[in-house]
């Protein structure tokens, strides 16, 4: 028998958000870079393994000097993470990304748009991550009972509920509901989705409705009570099944 | 006419929504048309008291926003033909009545039904008020107790000042309901005498309805006192309470069962 090893087929990609300290060097750049020595004497581990922005907003610097500021820094054991106020047609492999947000451009004639990243991007030879479909979780899931007087509507899609859902308690679901409790209080499933169901492992509910069509408790058939079931529309009648 | 009688209290738990009940199913026996409105949104009890909380699918905030019409909202009696009930919804905000939705409603009511009896949250907030503010009777149900009494009169208070009829300069009709009495304990001292809270709160009894177990069973089975233990002496007490409502004329006694006969008959040997 033989079994299909499927390759490794995602990435993984995180967002992350930290503080980063950001240094703002002035012109001219030699005496700040010695007051800097001078101020690293009195305090030598202060930037150890610590992200650095270098904010440029201040100072205007052809792309050669950047690069060697940063190298400067880097012998100081600076590690600069990125640019801030930078020109986005800098894109020389090996220095700091520019970053778009948070402060601006020095040259006021570069585009501040999307492609100036996607140049930077293409320049590194990196695709960027196709953005993930704006698609919402389809289903609701709730962790908790449901208590009496409490009202949880996802017109997306189903609702789960791991627990019980009380007498007064209210849910609507544009998609099916599914609860793995009792089914005390009422469930309004499928709004114009007459394929919506309702599944809830102890029926007491006091209304049950799918894409309009209800029932109260009383129209209930009393043999279903207390059992597991579903209900699902039949033409114009709701039905409920017993799954046990 | 069409009267509007509010139920109310202040204090919680005085039996407010007992006696909305109890007194509804006693004037619809002698044949009026009633119709009991449950006010206390959020909360919602009576629809259980009266055993209809499983026909329950419209309620009073969808007629107030107009998502339902009055008739697809009112939920008949199977029991007595001429009563009618109007149930509170439980999922939403008490803030979604509004003053002018809740006069609309009452308004559409008084065309159907002799009585529209409003069952009141407790407090002195918004839902209370509006629940009195298109009374023209109003039932203060107490107990005999000091908290209560006070909360009572403070509630007179606002029957006096925020209603339609007192704003408009004229008298509020007002009744006293003394529930959960004891002659027995009050003649011992452990709870105030019917005297002492008239005292207090003069205006006129409606009733006094004896501490019974009777009460509490008739609740938990979805039919008040006067539907399922007629014989007893609460119903009685509420029978009696809604002929006075009515404009009769009726002598003021404390029923009693046989039970506190014998409670009255050791608390006087301990003492």
């Amino acid at each position: 028998m033989t079994a299909a090893v499927r390759p490794r087929h995602s990435i993984r990609f995180h967002s992350r958000s930290f503080h980063a300290m950001a240094l703002a060097p002035q012109a001219p750049l030699a005496d700040w870079l010695s007051e800097l020595d001078a101020w690293l004497e009195r305090s030598p581990g202060f930037f150890v393994g610590r992200p650095i922005v270098l904010d440029l907003s201040a100072v205007k610097l052809p792309q050669a000097e950047v690069l060697q500021l940063t190298k400067d820094l880097f012998s100081r054991d600076i590690l600069v993470m990125g640019i801030e106020g930078g020109d986005p047609s800098w894109r020389e492999l090996g220095m700091p990304p520019p970053f778009v947000s948070g402060g601006r451009y020095v040259n006021e004639t570069a585009r501040v748009t999307a492609d100036a990243i996607a140049n930077v991007m293409d320049a590194k030879e990196v695709k960027a991550p196709e953005p993930a479909p704006a698609q919402r979780s389809a289903a609701l899931l709730l962790d908790s009972p449901l208590r009496s007087g409490q009202y949880i509507e996802n017109l997306d899609g189903d609702v789960i509920v791991v627990g019980s859902v009380a007498s007064g308690a209210e849910i609507v679901a544009g998609g099916s509901i599914h609860v793995y409790g009792a089914l005390r209080g009422r469930a309004i499933a499928g709004a114009g989705q007459p394929r919506a169901r309702i599944f809830c492992r102890k029926l007491e509910a006091e209304l049950l409705a799918i894409d309009g069509l209800y029932m109260t408790a009383d129209d209930m058939e009393a043999q279903l009570r207390g059992r597991s079931v579903q209900v699902w529309l039949n033409g114009d009648s709701l039905v409920i099944t017993a799954q046990d | 006419m069409a009267k509007v009688l509010v139920v109310t209290s202040g204090k919680g738990g005085v039996g407010k929504t007992t006696s909305t009940a109890a007194l509804g199913v006693a004037l619809a026996k002698g044949g009026k048309n009633v119709v009991l409105v449950d006010f206390d949104v959020g909360l919602r009890n009576l629809d259980l008291v009266m055993g209809a909380e499983r026909r329950v699918v419209y309620d009073l905030i969808n007629v107030v926003q107009g998502d339902a019409k009055l008739a697809q909202a009112l939920i008949r009696d199977k029991r007595i033909p001429t009563l009618s009930l109007l149930p509170a919804s439980q999922t939403r905000d008490k803030d979604a009545l509004t003053d002018e939705g809740v006069a609309r409603v009452i308004a559409e009511l008084k065309q159907k039904f002799d009585w529209i009896i409003c069952d009141s949250p407790a407090g002195i907030e918004r839902g209370p008020t509006l629940a009195m503010r298109h009374a023209d009777v109003a039932i203060v149900v107490t107990n005999p107790e000091v908290s209560s009494v006070r909360d009572s009169d403070r509630i007179i208070g606002l029957l006096d000042s925020k209603t339609e009829k007192a704003e408009r300069g004229e008298h509020m009709e007002k009744h006293l309901l003394l529930t959960r009495y004891d002659a027995a304990r009050a003649e011992r001292g452990e709870m105030l005498k019917v005297e002492d809270v008239l005292e207090i709160l003069s205006i006129p009894l409606l009733g006094i309805i004896p501490e019974s177990d009777e009460v509490l069973r008739a609740s938990n089975i979805g039919a008040p006192v006067t539907l399922s233990a007629t014989p007893s002496a609460p119903a009685r007490a509420y029978f009696d309470a809604a002929r006075r409502l009515n404009g009769e004329t009726l002598e003021m006694t404390v029923p009693n069962d046989r039970k506190s006969f014998f409670g009255k008959f050791f608390g006087r040997r301990a003492a």
